[in-house]
């Protein structure tokens, strides 16, 4: 008899499966809770009775296997690896096996050469990934699994990213988005995630075996591979092993190995390694109990009155922070005690817990209490205004400040973690002199924790009791809540408890947010009347490593989940009588929501209709202000951005009287939406027709996202394969998108680089796109700053297409374009000098959207442009503007063109006291890593705010709109 | 370029030449060492950082923006860490860093670090901006053709030292002996020019031959071993800092590794300002100061090449002139931000020599990466269909168990 054990150990379980003589005999699947070691040996002991006294071959795989494996020196075999033994032995015929895994995402391809791909560093569209994101539904898996099977519609969410799906759902939920819906929609995200990320451009077809854990749990999931792939019954194989094909396979393999041993020896290597040493360790939290006493007592002298709301009887004032994973609701007295307060998570649905809330307030109240006042701030502002006539709606800046105030009036720094932003505001003279949100990561924050307390099989509030008194804390370092996951992983290899991790958590987001939200060098930079607030800080464990971090003491109000409601309801102050449905009212209260999609414009927006009592209506999901039916006013207010869309695709319409060679396609996104005039009339005055691809949308992405290889690249980048599909499709005779390593000398700069990415990347595009094999593609490296050399480089690349091209016509065709390149920069420069002036004889504030010229794009600036037309500022571009301040000295080496304009726009923006900077920044953009920092201290030593705006995949209008209102809001102080 | 604008840096002068102690990064070890002489030769007092260890990346994160490359992260990290070490009197401390000016991101770490010394409070410590293309303007360094005659030989001897130390090393009977060999030498190199005054190419050429076979004397192995190149962004290719020891994981894993010279860095920097000319029309008067440089340093390869192929059977280093002409079809000679298309040809280079595993290092987000780097790995694949190439992304969030999975499926995977 041959028996061969293989143990697969996860991020996130441990399977077991014993094979006799090759067949399966014994298989079992558990969580490991991070209890690796511990969990290893009680799944092998249990297999004792089977094997006691023979003789067994064994191997582990695995992520936390690797490290098991490594301290005891039993044989280890790469889990794709091992996939691969279970394909040969099991599905021989098998094309493509699809693997999703704890943390891991794999794709193996065994037709036409055998290719194995897994994903990065980043776990987006996996198994973690689903879990996390059913904790924000509230739901556990299978119930979202079911519900999933039962959806009407799917949204479009990001899975790249645990960080960025949130950010797409939590509107979604909190616009009253179904759950159905939702979860539906989370399982297509990692479909496509899978297909984009890994695929990359290779065609998954013929029968596709899907593997591991999530793809044996979830239907819903199974569903949209099925129908993403086009796949059949019989091509789709949903194994009843899929949960142990790894671990099968380890088993398979050992058989190979020669490496044999018997129980008790194998147990007493594995026992032994749990020795192994530990690195990387952090000091513990507090020496001992009495340090905590200490801590505890001083922390406990931070609160407010109380009144049983039973005992009072008058006015009374109400505040609600409806955030983006819970409400808060307070309830104060004349004298500002707080009569009644609710924090509790929003299970997704906020309206329902503000009736319910509501209905318990108005229920204590009786006839004694009247409520005059009431405010609402939080993601769910617009909502819960609408629904339940709420007075006044406050910025969530100005909500925290008022709070935090009334506990420490010099306060000069307010450091806000919620359950997933960061929030944190500089105080000068009394009014907020900076903020700062966390963008697009999220792993400084409550919810981070939350979640891994779940998976570790936690509730939070024990989890972080654990940490506090932890010997010595894991080191995780201060970075992405992806890399937490494979930092927190590779602690377990290395035998951390429980414990330490917890406290090592707790470090993490206090480490997060200071050097990475923050970023500040020193303690010192932060202020010295420090308030924090947000229900991450009633956890003890992140106080504590928060002081230490600061070297400092600081004030955490005992309300700290509850300041911005506090805040509100003390910013309800200031009303006489409330507009706030009635207890009778309420009582009659329904609401109900559906999904709709705005037909107002090419952007297509998803939108949410919510009916209240009577009909009454709130929409949201909108990038503009068109679906509403609403004022028309904004419309006329400048936006440069938009004067350029309408310039560029105006383009279209100019033509060659006659066409005599044929169909030239310029995909418009990159450099292209800049040189599109310089090109367009180049090409027309040869008489080619000139076909520009349209104005990106979402559908722009989808359709190329297939063929994109690097997919931390920026947004413009990728939607360029969409572009280029669209021309193809429209069947021209070429593309052109030259390759530019320096862009025009505007002669403001060290030098006139492009970015890697604007200037090379038809050399990705050429040879990852399998369309572009139909068509001529032509990428030629040009000169663009020398006539002569541009047009000697033209007439070399297009000889192939028309070689009867003479000098001749060459040089008017560059002529031409240029005169047309210059006519359109001219524009934009009396457009941005007319709309300045504009807006000071109408006195609007000015706000320079600032990034480059793609990011005046529908898609890539999901309209936030119009979003800042609609809050009343009149928006400019840097290009239109830069022209009107001298070149800012800066204390970086300024060799980009693009850039060289921002930092003429800060100067400018600097210079007047009517405009204001934002600026748009691409998420994976490299170079502005360095443009941020020197456009913010540009902008700040001047005195002005700086504001940035992060942006993706991402349309999470919501939160940019929280940042302009803030801005708008600490403008007016 | 070279507009006359406000100086925004301290000059190092030549009176702090005199007793100020100059720290210089370090990428590689041996050929560090090496350049690390070659300025004190040219009367700086320079010192090579050796500092290793986890702290060294957090300070740098507290330093410099977290988006920014793992590169300069690490790199500033090790200057400001030593600075705050106690060890040297910051008032009498500069520092020297790298400069190529391209249109990648890292022309600007020099911008980076003098913002981060401000924010340590070190804002008054200079920085030596070394470039081929006179970025900056420091009395107290001048960067001439004597000197940089000097630096080629440094390079030269580090590439010969790490080839020969890479290709003995898995097979080596005694363990650890092919490293010391190497080390004696560098140690050797380095006391030789710093009391020659002169380098006669003579000696030169027979240094190498001792050292080929000294190395040839080692005791080594018949059996063959799995060979595994490493191509990437200049950094994390090379230092041990940069990829947790990339080196020695690959080496514990039974493979030989393969790692391409820092001179073929070198003659791409050079090939580049050439290629400007040729092909853009740019920069006409430097042209023949570049194709003379391009001539020289391409003899200097060529002649240890020789040697190698002369006095023993090691693997010599690939003639630049073939190391660019195999990108023909791939990607344009044109793409010359970052490594550009030299990554994409050290890995059509390493095909070319029958090493057809490869890992593809990378710091997480780098931007000309995603074109030369993974852009390019889909062509590369199609038309040599037996190639295994990985990429691994560093960072300093990222951590080594992951980093390692993926190595061990590429080496699971291999073909030899």
């Amino acid at each position: 008899m041959n028996y061969s054990l293989g143990i697969d150990i996860g991020s996130t379980t441990v399977k077991t499966v014993l094979t006799k003589d090759g067949t399966v005999v014994y298989e079992k699947y558990e969580r490991h809770l991070s209890q690796v070691r511990a969990k290893a040996l009680e799944m092998i002991e249990e297999i004792r009775p089977m094997i006691a006294g023979e003789r067994f071959s064994v191997a582990f795989s695995g992520s936390a296997g690797l490290g098991l494996a490594e301290a005891s020196g039993i044989p280890f075999v790469q889990e794709v690896f091992a996939t691969g033994e279970v394909v040969k032995r099991m599905e021989p015929d098998t094309s493509a096996v699809i693997e999703l895994g704890g943390e891991d995402a794999k794709i193996i391809f065994f037709d036409g050469g055998t290719d194995e791909r897994m994903n990065g560093s980043c776990a987006g569209g996996t198994g973690a990934f689903i879990d996390q994101m059913a904790t924000l539904l509230d739901l556990d898996a299978d119930e979202m699994d079911r519900l999933s099977l039962e959806h009407m519609k799917i949204y479009p969410i990001a899975s790249r990213c645990g960080v960025f799906a949130k950010t797409d759902i939590q509107p979604l939920l909190n616009q009253g988005a179904k759950k159905e819906d939702v979860a539906a929609s989370i399982y297509q995200a990692v479909v496509n995630q899978t297909i984009a990320g890994l695929a990359q451009g290779r065609k998954i077809r013929g029968k596709v075996l899907f593997l591991g854990g999530p793809l044996y749990y979830c239907r819903g999931l199974r569903e949209r591979f099925k129908e993403t792939l086009g796949l059949s019954d019989e091509e789709a194989i949903f194994p009843e092993y899929a949960r142990y094909a790894v671990a099968m396979g380890a088993a398979i393999y050992a058989e190979k190995t020669g490496y044999e041993t018997e129980i008790d020896a194998l147990t007493a290597k594995i026992r032994e390694s749990l020795t192994a040493v530990v690195s990387n360790r952090l000091p513990s939290l507090f020496e001992n109990r009495e340090e905590y006493d200490l801590f505890h007592e001083r922390h406990a002298k931070a609160d407010v009155a109380r009144r049983a709301i039973e005992s009072y009887e008058g006015e009374a004032y109400l505040g609600i922070d409806c955030g983006s994973t819970t409400t808060k609701m307070v309830l104060l007295s004349r004298d500002k005690e707080i009569l009644f307060s609710y924090y509790n998570s929003n299970r997704g649905n906020p309206v329902e817990i503000v009736r319910e809330q509501l209905g318990i307030i108005y229920g204590l109240c009786g006839d004694r209490i009247r409520i005059v006042g009431s405010a609402v701030t939080g993601y769910g502002e617009e909502l819960i205004k609408h629904a339940f006539g709420v007075d006044l709606g406050v910025v969530e800046t100005i909500a925290h400040y008022t709070a935090a105030k009334y506990f420490l009036p010099e306060v000069d720094f307010i450091l806000d973690i919620g359950g997933q932003d960061i929030k944190c505001f500089r105080i000068r003279n009394g009014a907020i002199d900076s903020s700062m949100l966390n963008e697009a990561c999220s792993s400084g924050c409550g919810s981070f924790i939350e979640t891994f307390a779940r998976s570790m099989g936690y509730e939070i509030d024990e989890f972080a009791c654990l940490g506090l008194f932890s010997p010595a804390p894991v080191n995780l370092g201060s970075r992405c809540t992806v890399f937490m996951n494979s930092s927190v992983k590779q602690s377990q290899r290395d035998g951390a408890t429980v414990e330490d991790i917890s406290a090592g958590l707790s470090v993490s987001v206090v480490k997060n947010a200071i050097y990475k939200v923050i970023r500040a060098g020193s303690a010192d930079e932060l202020g010295e009347h420090i308030v924090v607030q947000g229900g991450t800080f009633y956890n003890d464990a992140v106080l504590r490593s928060f002081e230490l971090e600061l070297g400092r003491e600081v004030i955490r109000p005992a309300i700290a989940g509850l300041m911005g409601a506090y805040g509100a309801a003390l910013y309800s102050m200031r009303l006489t009588n409330s507009t706030l449905l009635s207890s009778n009212e309420l009582r009659e209260f329904h609401h109900t929501s559906t999904a709709a999609i705005c037909r107002g414009c090419t952007n297509h927006c998803h939108l949410t209709v919510n009916t209240f009592t009577g009909g009454k209506k709130f929409i949201s999901g909108n990038q503009c202000q068109k679906g509403l039916g609403l004022e028309k006013a904004a419309e006329e207010i400048p936006n440069l951005h938009e004067f350029k869309r309408s310039y560029l695709t105006g383009l279209s319409s100019r033509q060659p009287k006659t066409v005599t060679r044929g169909t030239v396609g310029l995909p418009l996104s990159l450099g292209m939406y800049e040189l599109l005039p310089l090109w367009h009339g180049i090409f027309s005055s040869l008489g080619f027709s000139v076909k520009i691809s349209k104005m990106s949308s979402k559908q722009t992405y989808e359709r190329g996202q297939f063929s994109i290889p690097s997919d931390t690249a920026c947004y413009p980048a990728k939607i360029m394969h969409g572009h280029i599909e669209e021309l193809v499709a429209e069947g021209v005779d070429a593309i052109f998108y030259p390759c530019l390593s320096y862009n025009i000398d505007e002669k403001h700069s060290d030098n006139h680089y492009n970015c890697p990415v604007v200037a090379y990347y038809s050399e990705l595009l050429r040879g990852n796109m399998d369309s572009l094999s139909s068509v001529k593609f032509l990428y030629p490296y040009l000169n663009i700053n020398s006539r002569r050399e541009l047009c000697r480089g033209l007439l070399s690349a297009l000889s192939e297409l028309c070689p009867e091209l003479s000098a001749k016509e060459i040089r008017r065709a560059v002529r031409r374009g240029f005169a047309q390149y210059g006519e359109y920069m001219a524009s934009i420069r009396r457009e941005g000098e007319r709309s300045l002036a504009w807006a000071r004889k109408n006195g609007r504030r000015i706000m320079i959207l600032a990034g480059r010229p793609y990011h005046a794009d529908a898609e890539i600036g999901h309209g936030i442009d119009k979003l800042a037309t609609s809050l009343g500022f009149c928006v400019v571009s840097e290009d239109s503007v830069c022209h009107l301040a001298e070149p800012a000295p800066v204390r970086v080496l300024n060799q980009w063109t693009y850039h060289a304009r921002l930092y003429r726009a800060a100067r400018y923006a600097s210079e007047h006291a009517d405009t204001e900077l934002v600026q748009l920044v691409s998420f994976g953009c490299g170079v502005d890593a360095i443009t941020t920092d020197e456009v913010r201290s540009i902008l700040e030593q001047n005195g002005k705010f700086y504001t940035q705006i992060k942006i993706d995949e991402i349309t999470n209008l919501g939160a940019v709109r929280i940042r302009l209102r803030s801005l708008i809001g600490a403008l007016e102080q | 370029m070279g507009k006359k604008k406000e100086k925004t840096y301290i000059s190092f002068t030549e009176e702090m030449q005199k007793d100020y102690t100059v720290l210089v990064p370090n990428m590689l070890p041996m050929h560090f060492t090496l350049i690390a002489k070659v300025f004190r030769n040219f009367g700086l007092r320079a010192e090579l950082l050796e500092t290793q260890g986890q702290h060294i990346k957090e300070t740098g994160l507290k330093y410099v923006h977290n988006d920014t490359c793992y590169p300069a992260i690490l790199v500033i990290g090790q200057f400001i860490d030593a600075l705050q070490s106690g060890k040297y009197d910051p008032h009498k401390t500069a520092l020297i860093l790298f400069q190529t000016g391209g249109g990648c991101r890292a022309s600007n770490y020099i911008n980076l670090l003098r913002k981060a010394l401000e924010k340590a409070g070190y804002g008054y410590v200079p920085v030596i901006s070394m470039s081929l293309a006179g970025l900056e303007d420091h009395p107290g360094f001048h960067m001439g053709v004597k000197m940089v005659h000097r630096l080629m030989y440094a390079v030269l001897y580090g590439d010969l030292l790490m080839l020969l130390r890479n290709q003995c090393r898995p097979y080596e009977l005694r363990r650890g002996e092919s490293e010391k060999l190497a080390l004696a030498w560098t140690d050797r190199l380095a006391k030789e020019m710093d009391a020659g005054a002169k380098i006669s190419y003579k000696k030169v050429q027979e240094n190498y031959r001792k050292i080929i076979s000294d190395f040839e004397a080692i005791p080594r192995a018949e059996q063959k071993r799995v060979r595994v190149g490493v191509v990437g962004e200049i950094f994390v290719k090379y230092s041990p800092l940069g990829n947790n020891n990339l080196e020695d994981f690959l080496v514990k894993e039974g493979a030989e590794v393969t790692v391409p010279g820092l001179l073929d860095f070198c003659l791409y920097c050079v090939y580049n300002n050439m290629m400007d000319t040729e092909k853009l029309g740019r920069n006409k008067v430097q042209y023949p100061i570049w194709k003379t440089a391009y001539r020289f340093f391409t003899k200097k390869q060529n002649d240890l090449i020789e040697v190698i192929r002369e006095c023993s059977d090691f693997d010599p280093p690939t003639p630049f002139a073939h190391t660019v002409s195999l990108i023909e079809g791939y990607i344009g000679i044109g793409a010359k931000m970052g490594e550009g298309w030299l990554l994409t040809a050290e890995m059509l280079e390493l095909a070319d020599k029958g090493i057809k595993n490869i890992v593809c290092t990378q710091p997480f987000g780098c931007l000309p990466n995603h074109i030369c780097g993974k852009g390019m790995m889909r062509p590369i694949k199609e038309r040599n269909p037996d190639i295994n190439i990985v990429a691994i992304d560093y960072d300093a969030g990222a951590t080594a168990v992951n980093q390692e999975n993926r190595i061990k499926l590429m080496l699971a995977n291999h073909s030899d």
